[in-house]
């Protein structure tokens, strides 16, 4: 039996003038399912994200997301659709003037919490939230006062605080250290293990790629050019696949010509 | 060619007129809708009415003084040094205190909500707001638009009562005029058809300061030097509108025959 997908894209075109960006291009991510979109920069992955949660408008093609097309939700519909969909932004989008616990309440007050809901319940949702990317202790710092990677963590707490089913994440580790992003990447991992969540990760980073993908979907023309296993893809003998690899064996092999001397 | 740059640039102006009218309607077709943000509202309030305050204050203060010490001269050459209250208070009332207190907010306030709101577009707060469930527009722009457009008039009526008080200490430094004398001499002075028209045009003043404030910024584009740019402009647009608001208000006020 086939696993069910959660988000069935099919067709979709986006242009910006004379870019056509996206090119007919389709893809499904499975329930579950980790799923990494890689490609050069200015290729349309963020634009293909922030098409699916309904930030741009496709000029044709279809989105499905949890069975419903989306193409023609009104603010309404989208807002009710975004609860079920979260995104991580690649500037991670902090509020400057709200403290980490403002931060985290802002989709809870639009989304769900009620004005009579109680002070105590709405803490402890938060608590969890911080607790879950180990941030608890910075519940009243403004976002000024955090560094990089603890900024990257309080936007996935706050993308978390809804229990998405699919998290969207526009380049979670970019801007970051190696060991930063290599906790992060396993943050991801454990988010998805631990919420069920499926997601779909816009990603360069080829160790954020190697941990925290399940299928990788290489979006090169406008179109989904190839699609596989990390692991399959990095021995692929197609050229335009291989270039994305290439740097990275490149650093490993002189790191190993570095250790033998 | 230069013809065709000139009608370009012509056009280019036209558009942006377009967009900002379009703006303006957007504000009055979802500012009046369910759900209001009260509480960001009240925030703005305090922002733009009470951290404003100390700067429109001083600047009252010195104006009033400085007006009234550099009428004295003329006044006394004409024998009519003794109008110099009524004077004062009339220049200060129905013009100048208004359009200052006006263009310091375009300064303060308009490249603050230039910067503040490129900078969370820049940064992708906006869309943030967008994804948590917000309506952006209402939440930052409606709120921002109607605390300037109330608390202008109430900055302005401020800035009245303190340079009035600086003309007090003016028109003391060299002569000698009782409290209630000067008082008596301001109020009598003017009259309702200089006080209503002076506060009216504020709140017009008001809504253009937060119209283009936040029109520059939510349209911010091309990262920290369109922050800037959008702050900069933000800034001419909005004081150079509050001169052209300024001079239709006198032309109504004059027709009506208000004055």
């Amino acid at each position: 039996m086939e696993a069910r997908a959660v988000i069935d894209i099919d067709k979709l075109n986006k242009s910006f003038g004379d870019n056509h960006v996206l090119k007919d291009f389709s893809m499904k991510l499975y329930k579950g399912e980790n799923l990494v979109v890689l490609g050069k920069s200015g290729s349309g992955k963020s634009v293909l994200i922030k098409c699916i949660i309904g930030l741009m408008d496709p000029d044709s093609g279809t989105i499905k997301v949890l069975g419903e097309d989306i193409s023609d939700y009104d603010r309404q519909q989208l807002d009710k659709m975004r609860v079920k969909v979260g995104f991580l932004f690649q500037s991670n989008a902090l509020y400057d003037s709200m403290t980490v616990r403002e931060n985290l309440e802002f989709p809870l007050r639009r989304h769900w919490m009620k004005e009579t809901q109680e002070r105590s319940e709405v803490d402890a949702l938060v608590m969890d939230a911080l607790e879950d990317v180990g941030l608890a202790h910075t519940v009243d710092m403004m976002p000024a006062e955090l560094s990089g990677g603890m900024r990257k963590r309080i936007a996935l707490a706050r993308t978390l605080i809804l229990k998405p089913e699919i998290i969207l994440y526009d380049e979670p580790t970019t801007g970051l250290d190696p060991i930063t992003g290599r906790e992060i990447s396993e943050l991801i991992l454990e988010v998805q293990e631990k919420y069920n969540a499926s997601s779909i990760i816009i990603s360069h980073d080829m160790n954020c790629i190697s941990i925290t993908s399940n299928r990788v979907v290489m979006l090169i023309d406008g179109k989904c050019y190839e699609e596989g296993a990390f692991s399959e893809l990095r021995k692929s003998k197609d050229e335009k696949v291989r270039n994305f690899f290439i740097s990275d064996s490149s650093i490993k092999d002189k790191k190993d010509e570095n250790q033998t001397h | 060619m230069a013809g065709m740059f000139s009608i370009l640039r012509k056009s280019e102006f036209l558009v942006e007129v377009g967009h900002i009218a379009r703006f303006a309607a957007r504000f009055f077709s979802e500012g009046f809708q369910p759900r209001y943000e009260f509480r960001e509202f009240i925030r703005q309030c305090y922002w733009v009415g009470y951290k404003s305050l100390p700067l429109v204050g001083i600047t009252a203060f010195i104006m009033g003084l400085v007006l009234t010490i550099q009428s004295r001269p003329t006044l006394v050459e004409f024998g009519a040094e003794s109008m110099l209250p009524s004077m004062v208070a009339i220049s200060l009332v129905r013009e100048i205190s208004p359009v200052i207190t006006a263009l310091i907010c375009a300064g303060k306030i308009g490249s603050g909500m230039g910067a503040e709101l490129g900078s969370m577009r820049v940064t992708e707060q906006i869309d943030a707001m967008e994804v948590s469930g917000t309506n952006p527009f209402k939440y930052l722009i409606v709120t921002r638009i109607l605390a300037t457009t109330l608390m202008l008039p109430v900055l302005s009526s401020l800035s009245n009562a303190i340079a009035l008080y600086g003309g007090y200490l003016g028109v003391n430094i060299r002569g000698a005029v009782s409290w209630h004398l000067y008082w008596s001499q301001v109020f009598d002075a003017l009259s309702y058809g200089d006080l209503v028209p002076s506060l009216v045009k504020t709140f017009f003043f008001g809504f253009a300061i937060g119209l283009i404030g936040c029109y520059k910024g939510y349209y911010s584009t091309k990262g920290t030097e369109g922050v800037g740019r959008s702050a900069n402009s933000a800034v001419v647009v909005a004081s150079l509108l509050v001169f052209i608001i300024d001079l239709i208000a006198v032309q109504i006020t004059d027709l009506l025959n208000l004055t």
